[in-house]
């Protein structure tokens, strides 16, 4: 099984054992070594990385449905922001009356907006398993019902790139909203504990970054499962040829909206991981540039190849995060610099260099060429 | 009622609605149209009323002094010196006690000075000033220009400019009730006679609002003999027939209140509003509930009017920012997404050329059109060659480049410049508002900047459509290789296309500096609308962008007054969305086997 | 508009209401019992107020080879796009067997219940390798869940091999497809034909740019399946439509102009007029 998913796949076992060493020395890192050590990493590091590693889960999601299915969506942040809110309101609740205002079960934004109740779509956050499957509920649902709008009525292309830029857009001015219960501008944040573990201690940093980065690996080889099973093949079919797909026999909307409601709960597990790490969520994340920034990190690190999501989130981010400490007034000329070089030199992102350094694969992954 | 209704329909719901709501949004179109044909005939007038009270007005408040000169040596012959005498008039009433004070006022009144009208009003908002008398010195009396010359402190009697405003230690000449009333009506009494007809109206409703005495009512049927302004004369007999609303013979009050149906006058309003809950007469009263209800329907015009307009004044904004994406993504397929950034370098370029010649602001306004378009179009052209050409036929890379580009030119500007906001000043003539009429005022920039809109657009139909440069575009754009092999020279072409929707993307922003904060951010705040706007109306087809435009603007207005600014909005989009499933290829689809490829 | 339409439909007496139909059921056989295996009647099908089909009658029996042939424009490939599914005939009936009306299915449910098209201008999934392509034409369960456990039977991988000799790519099985000449694109494509195992054919150019010891191979394999399947042939190239033809059609204007023997056909004035020419 393991063989056929990672077979033909040398930078994605790269990619992977890189991970798997990360996962294993932060924790030493951090935990183990003191303080003074050079090898030591300190927790904002071990915050800084599990964010990356959410941010590599969002980018999966992206190109499986780009790379794969040539289905741009340009409002993934929709699905991310989902399902950090409701990993953020589980945390909400989990602050008890230990909020500003003291109420033992309203948050603090609803004491000051003068609400005498929790509303019902608040309902069952205290709970952890409610709120987990809700994570992937939430946006899948989501998903689901934009999805089967947009593809039965065959929308493709930029049409569906710019509608689903609509759909966050309007998310992030509903949830800007005070009335919506969301807390508004501030979204949600000041969070106490998770599952009774202090959010803030070193511990459950770790324990964040650890799961973070498991759900990573196991997010990656869902997806290579799926490519490299006939789904993957029909998908590919699609890209290129989709009326010869119908043609074919296969009911081409169902492939789409099927993996986008597994594209938009990735998504939802990633906002959902990143929150706790972070500390808040607010309608910041559903800005469109906010999605469309997703969607860079898969262009550079090459689009249509798993691994190169990976890449790409990480390498963008950590030159974003390296440019706006060192050089905080050019690193929006690096980085737009970057985009533009990988677009003209590098058409099949930081992965292709890869692919062109050892045409070593016996056979092409599928799905790589443009 | 029933018309919110029909605008709830328009907003989201599943495929049913969406079609009724299109329907409502046709209705509502067919509607508006015919609300401007009749708009047209209130506006002719408003304009000339109008520009006359902008032509006229500077005249007035720049040389008080030579008025007076006019006229003193009009009224030489007369013993006792007119001057002296209304000079020793405005000294007693703002030092004398009560009974004199009130004496003086009707004097002034009386006297016609041309100054008189503009003292008592002072009086009477407390702007007339005096210090304390001393025998050294005889009290000052000072007069604090009101809105038609804010901060401009003078001389009471004379006119002539204090140049260290307000001395300290003067304080307002105090008035009691009964004397605000009284002054409320000479006041207006006073300015009867004033030269401009806009004072004169705008006396005869102050006297609305005053008493309306027999001494009142003397006075406009007096003017009336005389007046031959006609919006003047209209003003004076709504004025007369509110008072004659007292008059004890019911057949005159009915005749008034038929002669108010059409006033929009708040003050009629509430009068006629008393008049049909306290008249004896029933037959009155009921009679004053049809004017009113009469007077509120056309009020309820007006507003849809405004809202059309307002409407359509989005639109036009919505339309200048997304016409120069409708050529770079609609005709040429390039996710431009520097577009906005395009539009920031057009408001920039108004900026600094405002701040080369800092005095001329209409010039720099007027230069910055071509120039905007010059710069921005060059901007694109640079793009066009450096990155884009090696793009085509990947339209979803040239979202990242450009992306990368919006990024590079956001921070140029903030080094070059500054990361704040800069102020851009507009010329004395885009500022204020058009009045047509009490209740329907439209700002001149949100006019100027449709009509700009509407020739923009223009500009660009016939460019595409008459010039052998639109024919090659569309011939590039319709198929690369077939253009190219008929010795079209695409790459030419292309650069000059992309430079064309660059350059009105920079002649927006002239247009749209006028309107907002023009900052390095500003290009983000359009980039997504424009995008709704060229896909909506349909990618490649410019009149589906003019279409969507102006719907999505007047829309969006219609919504707002139920719905508010967010809600609305959030509406819009969803109507989008919805919009797209029911023709997922826009407004205008573009036609033909190749498009379903 | 819609909303009209389908209170309209309501009010229909002499039909039942479309959702108290059973679905159609293609594990049983088409039902024959009346003859044509295809039948359509008076379709239209206009883009833009242009009629592209005018009134067609067509039916085609069971095991027929029916060769059509027209101008250009005469509207061929629309009446394989209206049979297809690919576009919605404005007015008429198209009714495979006696039972299935084509017109309330999607594309594939109407390539899944048996009917099977190649392109005019030929489509494959260029990404993929000719193996692939093959497999994904190949006849099973081709749902989504399906297809993510589906694993090739020994059976299934004789019969691609079967096919892949008589489409003469037998060594290129793992070369991509994007890279295959036209005439390969177009052997390709009919195997992936072959592979899905229809019913019924419809065979847009086949021989288009393909050499003349090639044409006799189509020709030929064409004539073979036959009696088995239905194939209907779409074709500008006259020799080859008179060696394979027994019954042929001409469209003209999207209707049929005339429908016989090639023999016959090729001796009517009004074809000779507008699509032969003279020297035929
Ligand atoms: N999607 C479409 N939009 C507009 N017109 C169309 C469309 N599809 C077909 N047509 C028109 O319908 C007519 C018939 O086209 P069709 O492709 O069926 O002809 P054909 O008989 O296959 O011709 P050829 O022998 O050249 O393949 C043509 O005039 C074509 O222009
Ligand atoms: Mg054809």
């Amino acid at each position: 099984m393991l063989t056929r998913l990672l077979l033909s796949d040398r930078g994605g076992l790269i990619i992977l054992a890189l991970l798997t060493a990360l996962i294993i020395y932060v924790p030493i890192g951090n935990l183990l070594l003191p303080a003074d050590s050079p090898l030591h990493v300190s927790t904002f590091t071990v915050t800084l990385l599990g964010k990356f590693l959410c941010f590599a889960l969002l980018a999966l999601a992206i190109d499986l449905i780009w790379g794969y299915a040539g289905i741009l969506s340009l409002g993934h942040g929709a699905f991310f922001g989902l399902g950090g809110y409701v990993m953020g309101m589980y945390l909400t609740r989990q602050i008890g009356d230990r909020g500003v205002y003291g109420h033992p079960e309203l948050p603090d934004f609803m004491v000051f907006m003068n609400y005498d109740s929790l509303p019902w779509y608040w309902q069952g956050f205290d709970q952890f398993w409610f709120a987990l499957l809700m994570v992937m509920l939430v946006p899948g649902l989501l998903a689901l019902v934009f999805g089967w709008m947009a593809f039965r009525s065959r929308v493709s292309g930029v049409y569906f790139a710019i509608i689903t830029q609509a759909l966050v857009f309007a998310l992030m001015l509903a949830f800007f909203r005070n009335e919506m219960g969301f807390g508004g501008n501030n979204g949600l944040t000041d969070f106490k504990d998770i599952l009774g573990f202090d959010i803030t201690a070193r511990q459950t940093r770790v324990t964040l970054f650890v799961i973070s980065g498991v759900c990573l690996i196991g997010a990656y080889l869902m997806c290579r499962f799926i490519i490299t099973s006939r789904f993957g093949r029909v998908l590919v079919a699609i890209r290129d040829a989709e009326s010869r797909t119908r043609f074919a026999g296969y009911q081409v909307e169902s492939y789409k909206l099927w993996l986008f409601v597994f594209s938009a709960m990735l998504a939802g597990i990633a906002g959902a991981l990143y929150v706790p790490q972070v500390g808040i969520i607010n309608p910041g994340e559903f800005s469109p540039i906010a999605s469309i920034e997703a969607v860079l990190w898969v262009a550079v690190g090459g689009r249509g190849s798993l691994f190169g999501a990976i890449i790409g989130a990480f390498s963008v981010n950590g030159a974003k995060t390296w440019f706006t400490t060192v050089y905080p007034e050019v690193w929006l000329f690096a980085l737009g610099t970057l985009f533009v070089l990988v677009t003209l030199f590098l058409p099949r992102g930081i992965a292709g260099i890869f692919r062109t350094l050892g045409q070593w694969t016996s056979r092409k992954p599928k799905g790589d060429e443009q | 009622m029933p018309e919110s209704h029909g605008r709830v329909a328009a907003c989201p719901g599943p495929e049913l609605p969406l079609s009724m709501g299109l329907s409502v949004m046709m209705k509502r179109l067919l509607e508006s149209l015919s609300a401007w044909v009749m708009l047209g005939a209130f506006i002719v007038p408003g304009v000339l009323w109008a520009e006359s009270s902008v032509e006229e007005e500077p005249s007035d408040m720049a040389l008080p002094l030579v008025d007076i000169q006019d006229m003193s040596a009009e009224i030489e012959p007369p013993a006792p010196d007119p001057e002296a005498v209304f000079a020793e008039q405005v000294d007693r009433l703002a030092t004398g006690n009560l009974r004199e004070r009130r004496e003086m006022a009707e004097a002034l009144v009386e006297g016609g000075h041309p100054r008189a009208g503009m003292i008592l009003n002072a009086l009477l908002e407390g702007r007339l000033l005096t210090t304390w008398s001393t025998p050294e010195t005889p009290a000052l009396i000072i007069l604090q220009r009101g809105e038609d010359a804010p901060g401009r402190v003078e001389q009471a009697v004379t006119g002539e400019v204090l140049a260290d405003g307000v001395p300290s230690g003067a304080r307002a000449v105090p008035i009691n009730n009964p004397m605000r009333n009284l002054l409320r009506d000479l006041a207006a009494m006073a300015d009867m006679n004033h030269a401009l007809p806009q004072r004169r109206i705008l006396a005869s409703e102050r006297l609305m609002r005053g008493s309306l005495g027999p001494e009142q009512m003397a006075l406009i049927e007096s003017r009336l003999l005389v007046e031959e302004h006609p919006r003047v004369i209209d003003a004076l007999e709504i004025t007369q027939a509110v008072g004659l609303l007292r008059h004890e013979d019911a057949q005159v009050r009915l005749e008034s209140l038929e002669r108010l149906r059409g006033s929009l006058l708040a003050v009629v309003r509430s009068t006629v509003g008393a008049v049909a809950e306290q008249d004896p007469d029933p037959i009155v009263r009921q009679h004053a509930v049809e004017t009113l209800e009469a007077i509120q329907t056309r009020i309820a015009f007006y507003r849809f009017t405004e809202n059309l307009f307002f409407g359509l004044s989005l639109g036009s904004v919505l339309l200048l920012a997304a016409l120069g994406l409708a050529i770079t993504f609609g005709v040429m397929g390039v996710i431009n997404m520097a577009h906005g950034e395009l539009i920031m370098i057009g408001a920039y370029t108004t900026w600094f050329l405002q701040t080369l010649m800092p005095g001329n602001l209409t010039t720099a306004l007027l230069l910055a059109i071509p120039a905007a378009f010059l710069i921005s179009g060059l901007v694109g052209v640079a793009m066009e060659r450096g990155i884009i050409q090696f793009l085509y036929g990947r339209p979803l890379e040239t979202l990242l480049a450009t992306f990368g580009l919006s990024l590079i030119l956001q921070q140029a500007v903030r080094s070059l410049f500054s990361p704040l906001n800069q102020a851009v000043a507009s010329p004395e003539w885009i500022s204020g508002s058009l009045a047509v009429n009490p209740v329907l005022s439209l700002t001149w920039n949100r006019i100027y900047i449709l009509i700009f809109a509407l020739l923009v657009f223009l500009a660009l139909l016939l460019i595409l459509k008459r010039t052998t440069l639109g024919l090659k575009v569309r011939a590039v754009s319709q198929n690369r290789a077939m253009a190219r092999s008929l010795g079209v020279r695409a790459s030419w072409v292309d650069a000059m296309t992309f430079g064309l929707g660059a350059g009105i993307a920079g002649v927006a922003g002239v247009a749209l500096a006028q309107l907002t904060n023009v900052g390095p951010n500003m290009g983000q705040s359009y980039i997504v609308d424009s995008f709704m706007v060229v896909v909506f109306g349909g990618v490649g087809n410019i009149w589906g962008t003019f279409v969507g435009a102006l719907g999505l603007g007047v829309m969006t207005k219609f919504m707002e007054p139920f719905a508010g600014a967010v809600l609305a909005k959030i509406f819009v989009l969803i109507f989008i969305i919805l919009f797209i499933q029911y023709r997922p290829r826009g407004l205008f689809p573009q036609k033909g086997r190749s498009a379903e490829a | 508009m819609s909303l009209l339409k389908d209170t309209r439909a309501l009010m229909r007496r002499d039909q039942v209401f479309d959702f108290m139909l059973p679905p159609p059921d293609f594990e049983q056989p088409v039902d024959l019992s009346h003859g044509p295996i295809l039948y359509l009647e008076d379709v239209s099908v206009s883009f833009d107020g242009f009629r592209a089909l005018n009134r067609l009658n067509l039916a085609v029996d069971a095991g027929e080879l029916r060769c059509i042939i027209g101008p250009n424009g005469a509207g061929k490939t629309t009446m394989m796009d209206a049979i297809t599914g690919k576009t919605r005939a404005d007015e008429g009936q198209i009714y495979f067997g006696q039972r299935i009306d084509l017109q309330k299915l999607s594309e594939y449910q109407i390539a899944r219940g048996g009917i099977g098209r190649k392109f005019q201008k030929p489509t494959v999934f260029e990404a993929l390798g000719v193996f692939e392509n093959l497999e994904l034409s190949l006849a099973s369960d081709k749902s989504t869940w399906a297809s993510l456990g589906f694993r090739l039977r020994p059976d299934q991988r004789d019969r691609m091999d079967e096919v892949l000799q008589l489409i003469g790519l037998g060594t290129q099985r793992d070369r991509q497809a994007g890279t295959l000449s036209h005439g390969q694109k177009q052997w390709l494509e009919i195997g992936m034909l072959l592979m899905q195992n229809p019913m019924v054919l419809l065979v847009d150019e086949p021989v288009a740019g393909m050499t003349a010891e090639e044409t006799e191979r189509t020709a030929e394999l064409l004539t073979s399946l036959a009696g088995r399947h239905t194939v209907i042939v779409v074709e500008h190239d006259m020799a080859f439509v008179r060696s394979i033809a027994r019954r042929v059609t001409v469209l003209h204007q999207g209707s049929v102009l005339a429908e016989g023997s090639m023999d016959r056909v090729s001796s009517d004035p009004r074809v000779i007029e507008v699509y032969l020419g003279e020297e035929t």
